[in-house]
């Protein structure tokens, strides 16, 4: 009897240290050979960037010139002064504009610039003594009788980043305080045309917030301007269907070198850009013309234009090299038998230009030139292209496209042109705010998003290269974040287009596709031929030994009872 | 042998002499040559010649206005560093014993080379882009170019153009045996035409009819090439070879015209040509008694063409005259009797697989000269998948069943799934002879997820390429002008006596030893079946208590047992 206890004893004992195995080494082993790959993920910082709150701060300086104010009331200058405005956009995006305001009397060079004797010589003079940092906006108040300005004008914005304001009629009892409150509005005005507008910054939100409380008129600028990206193409193509009748002569390079490259240079700090240039031949419009008597033309009617642009898009070919967006600028000179052929906006009317733009797709310029030459010119005839008038043309609707708005001034305000540059400072900088606004909202939601699918499927391996990329947004974002709010326009734009490449690289990485994912039944069938048998002897021998157990002490209980 | 017989009454023709090139930027060529072949076939090989003078070798100058040149390509010559690039899309297989030799050779499927600027560091990285970017351009499926494809052949590829690069560091070369070129490759390759196919020679190309036919190749060169060598030029050459089997088609009449092959005829020159024209070779037919060509033409032209003189009736598009009275151009050939036996190619090589079993296996090369009393040597390359273990020991080349020593061997051995087996060797061929190449190799079992989704097809092994040297029969011209036809100034002749010849041999399709595919799912089951039943053997002698039990009583006590209980009877013991 007390030998098959002790056999039953090494039966039980031997049950035990199998499951001890199975448990200790085999479940570990299987759960460690059959696991996918997930490199850790901030996701904590990632919620925190899934409520963006942005504050944007502004440097403003008003300098006042001799004249504006009274002794006592300079003396208590330089003085500075905080403002802040808070907006709630949605449920998760806050904004919070800054502007740091800080008031000064001028210097007596600058002085001197100020009495030049037309406002955009003072521009350039002030510009001379001290280059304001990007971003910031630097207002000087003139005294209403003044005559840079012309009589009506009330505020002039030159081609850098500074404004000459009028200063409005102050009474001498008023003390300063008045004075400047009585300022400010007309102040922020200059702020909100030469840095950013509410509506601005909203629009530039989109990819975040639901449009609903953006006017119209900022939604289509948002709409027509080609989304931010690292980089653009910009290909100029002169299509010439009828390459029997006419022999096209352009000089795109001159041309790109004196229009398009000056813009371009003040650029870079957005986005690298690249021209290229091609000539189509053969290529035609998708819409025939309707010849129009009454001006003995032919016509494309406003409404047929959407069509124009899909058969020749088949042809511009897309840029083999590289995937950034193109923006496409194409000159039709159309063929001898469909000359002249005009552009007609939707009243009827002929379109100055002969042009029109699609949005982020690039602008088509229609180039007649029938009347250069006679009906007896020998075939091909030899034209050269005036380049001046079609790039004007090109460069404006590039201008559109990038985004640089054409901002609606206030009533009394006077913009200065660009110039050669064709691009203002404080244009840039606008460009610059709302670019880094857009950047920092679209690579939060690509970051939320791609760790909110990361998160609900756990079957996606995720590399290290992945988690590095993450890593390395979440960080630019954070520095960017923190940029804008020191307001460090030039350093925020640099980290969000940082934020923005690594975050599209880690959410477009093909090792994100090779999901392991084996449905349950196949599983199942895999694993019972081997689990099954191995298992149930295994938890039976247990049961029973758990039962034995508690029957034992039950006994004992009952013995010592 | 037949040495082309002296023509008398040939006129220079003017339109081949003086037509400097003109100034501007850029110029366009497009020429038709047709022959007709000996084995009733007609062989049409189209030729564009597109020119970009740019310093393009200059470094840090960034070329980005395109006139002629499609900017595609150009994108992609500039952004990869490439210095040459061969491209070639061929379905069906050049019979170079019926048909001679083609204008401009190509093996079987899709055929890619590449010289990469000596200034490339990651040479691989740029290879591996730029198929890709290729696969984009030309609809191909150019991506599934990789490592396991691409050799770097040491002499075999030496650029065609410009420059003198040996180091074949800069080479990349890969076929695709399996390729089938279609549609849609030929859609994007008319794309790259100054014209496309609105106007000119390539109204001609209707795709309908250029895919029935026995042999359809095309291919686009871009080499450097140096013009008087004053400036420097980037050279497009997009050639279409295609060789209709109009006998049987035709109801077994022999004769053609431009719109029985290619249902369409001619209008126009293309505009942006300097020149247009259409050749027909006449060599065999000097007096007319074996075909007659309508409309005639008095223009005769002749070239230096593989080692041949040849006589071609010359049509120039860019005239009117040719158009004649119905502005349309029609050229009709009818044959009269029959053609006589073709010259034998001096070269010629094929190639098949033998031995039989999924084992082992030979890989024979024959490679032919005909030549009466001049030997020569060729270079062959072969590159052959890992996944077919050469046995270099075994190679022999045995010529008139004697022993032949290659004088020069590069070998560089294959790595499983990193890189093909690249096998070149210099051979001197012996006049009139048969050279046999064989090598032994052994079929590597691949890894199931390794086979394609037919595996029971068989797998692609690319053609060899033999490249030689030939001796001549006629004086070649080694000084390349302006003024000469573009199907025989492609390959440049450094000397007067021989010319240059690369010959294709047919691709291999071998068996490799292919599974079962179910089988990972049945042997799961069965080898978790076999360790649970021993599992569960162990197991219980581990674990099961064993005592010695009372034998069990006899069936008959058991029986008598029964019957005593229901009788109430004491029961046996």
């Amino acid at each position: 009897m007390a030998a098959l206890q002790l056999e039953k004893q090494r039966g039980r004992y031997a049950a035990l240290a199998i499951a001890a195995v199975v448990i200790v080494v085999g479940i570990p082993l299987w759960w460690k050979t059959t696991e996918t790959y997930r490199a850790w993920l901030p996701f904590s910082e990632i919620s925190e960037l899934d409520s963006l709150q942005l504050q944007l701060s502004v440097d403003i300086e008003v300098v006042f010139s001799r004249g504006t104010l009274t002794p006592e009331q300079q003396k208590k200058f330089p003085l500075s002064h905080v403002n802040e405005k808070e907006h709630q956009v949605d449920a998760k995006t806050g904004l919070r504009y800054k502007y740091e305001t800080r008031y000064r009397t001028a210097t007596i060079m600058e002085e001197d610039a100020l009495n030049q004797p037309t406002a955009a010589e003072a521009d350039l003079s002030l510009h001379m003594l001290s280059e304001s940092s990007c971003g910031s906006v630097v207002v000087y108040v003139i005294p209403e009788s003044s005559t840079l300005l012309p009589e009506d004008v009330k505020v002039y914005v030159g081609q850098r980043r500074t404004a000459l304001l009028r200063s409005p009629p102050f009474k001498t009892s008023w003390n300063l305080k008045e004075v400047l409150s009585n300022l400010d509005v007309e102040v922020e005005q200059v702020v909100s045309t030469m840095s950013f507008g509410h509506q601005d910054i909203v629009a530039a939100l989109s990819n975040r917030v639901r449009m609903t409380k953006v006017t119209k008129e900022s939604m289509a600028d948002s709409m027509r301007a080609i989304k931010s990206s690292p980089g653009y193409e910009i290909t100029f193509s002169l299509l010439n269907p009828d390459p029997k009748s006419h022999s096209l002569h352009w000089d795109i390079e001159g041309a790109v070198q004196s229009y398009i490259q000056p813009l371009l240079n003040k650029l870079a700090p957005i986005a690298n850009f690249s021209v290229d240039s091609q000539i189509l031949y053969y290529a035609v419009l998708g819409v025939n013309p309707r010849f129009d008597n009454s001006v003995s033309a032919y016509t494309l009617s406003a409404d047929s234009l959407s069509h124009v642009i899909n058969p020749v898009e088949a042809r511009l070919g897309s840029n083999a090299a590289s995937s950034n967006p193109v923006l496409n600028f194409l000159l039709y000179v159309p063929d001898a038998h469909h000359s002249p052929l005009f552009i007609r906006d939707h009243s009827k009317r002929k379109v100055p230009s002969n042009a029109f733009h699609s949005p982020r797709w690039g602008g088509i310029m229609v180039y007649n030139v029938n009347e250069m030459y006679g009906p007896e010119a020998e075939r091909p005839v030899d034209i050269n292209i005036n380049m001046a008038k079609v790039m004007g043309v090109f460069l404006a609707q590039l201008r559109l496209m990038l985004g640089v708005q054409h901002t609606h001034p206030p009533t009394g305000f006077v913009l200065q042109s660009p110039g050669s540059a064709g691009l203002a400072d404080w244009e840039l900088d606008r460009l610059l705010w709302s670019r880094s606004v857009e950047n920092i909202a679209t690579a939060s939601t690509t970051i939320t998003s791609l760790a909110q699918l990361l998160d609900q499927i756990g079957n996606i391996v995720i590399n290290d290269n992945i988690a590095q990329q993450v890593s390395s947004a979440v960080t630019s974002l954070q520095s960017a974040v923190a940029e804008l709010e020191a307001g460090n326009l030039a350093f925020a734009l640099q980290y969000s287009r940082e934020a923005i490449l690594a975050s599209e690289r880690a959410f477009f990485d093909p090792s994100l596709l090779h999901l392991l994912y084996f449905p349950d039944d196949q599983k199942f069938a895999i694993y019972i031929p081997l689990f099954l048998p191995m298992c149930v002897p295994i938890v039976l021998s247990l049961l029973k030994i758990v039962s034995e157990a508690k029957k034992r002490r039950a006994d004992k209980q009952a013995k010592s009872d | 042998f037949r040495f082309p017989s002296p023509i008398g009454h040939i006129s220079t023709c003017p339109s081949l002499i003086g037509q400097c090139c003109k100034t501007h930027p850029g110029s366009f060529q497009e020429e038709l040559v047709i022959r007709p072949l000996h084995s009733g076939d007609i062989y049409a090989s189209f030729q564009f010649r597109t020119l970009w003078d740019t310093d393009f070798l200059q470094e840090g100058q960034k070329v980005s206005h395109y006139r002629l040149f499609p900017k595609s390509l150009g994108q992609v010559l500039s952004k990869f560093s490439v210095r040459e690039l061969h491209i070639s899309f061929t379905q069906g297989f050049w019979r170079t014993m019926q048909w001679g030799q083609p204008f401009i050779p190509s093996p079987p499927g899709a055929e890619l080379w590449v010289w990469f600027h000596d200034t490339v560091s990651d040479v691989d990285g740029n290879w591996k882009e730029l198929t890709n970017v290729l696969s984009g351009i030309f609809c191909a499926s150019l991506n599934f170019i990789d490592l396991t494809n691409t050799v770097q052949p040491s002499a075999s590829f030496k650029p065609l153009g410009l420059g003198n690069a040996t180091d074949h560091r800069f080479l990349r070369y890969a076929t695709l045996p399996r390729e089938i070129v279609c549609t849609e490759n030929l859609t994007p390759w008319k794309k790259l035409l100054p014209c496309g196919s609105k106007a000119g020679l390539a109204v001609l190309m209707k795709s309908e009819k250029l895919f029935h036919s026995s042999f359809h190749s095309q291919a686009v060169h871009i080499r450097p090439i140096c013009q008087q060598c004053s400036s420097k030029a980037w050279e497009l050459r997009q050639t279409l070879n295609v060789v209709f089997d109009l006998h049987t088609s035709g109801q077994g009449k022999k004769e053609w015209s431009l719109f029985k092959m290619f249902s369409r005829t001619l209008t126009e020159a293309c505009p942006l040509a300097s020149s247009s024209k259409v050749y027909v070779d006449i060599t065999d037919n000097p007096e007319g008694e074996l075909f007659e060509l309508s409309p005639a033409t008095p223009l005769l032209g002749q070239a230096v063409v593989l080692g041949d003189r040849r006589t071609y009736s010359v049509y120039d598009l860019s005239r009117a005259e040719t158009f004649g009275q119905l502005r349309s151009f029609n050229l009709l050939l009818r044959w009269k009797g029959d053609s006589g036996d073709m010259l034998r190619p001096l070269l010629h090589a094929e190639r098949y697989v033998a031995g039989f079993g999924l084992q082992t296996g030979e890989i024979h090369t024959v490679i032919y000269n005909n030549h009466p009393y001049r030997a020569f040597p060729v270079l062959l390359m072969d590159s052959v998948p890992w996944y077919l273990q050469l046995y270099i020991h075994t190679l022999t080349v045995t010529s008139k069943s004697r022993d032949n020593k290659p004088s020069y061997i590069h070998y560089q051995p294959a790595k499983d799934r990193h890189r093909p087996h690249l096998l070149e060797m210099l051979i001197q061929l012996p006049p009139h002879s048969m050279t046999e190449v064989t090598v032994q190799f052994e079929r590597a079992l691949l890894k199931w997820t390794e086979y394609t989704p037919d595996p029971n097809h068989g797998f692609y092994v690319g053609s060899s390429v033999v490249s030689a040297l030939v001796p001549s029969m006629v004086a070649m011209r080694t000084n390349f002008t302006q003024d000469q036809p573009l199907f025989s100034s492609f390959v440049p002749v450094k000397e007067e006596s021989s010319y240059f010849v690369r010959v294709y041999t047919e691709p291999l399709l071998v068996n490799l030893p292919t599974p079962d595919f179910s089988m990972p799912y049945n042997v799961i089951c069965l080898t978790c079946t076999v360790v649970a039943v021993g599992y569960g053997s162990f197991y219980n002698l581990l674990t099961r208590t064993f005592q010695v039990d009372e034998p069990s009583p006899p069936l008959s006590k058991r029986l008598a047992n029964l019957i005593r209980r229901m009788r109430g009877v004491p029961l046996l013991t």
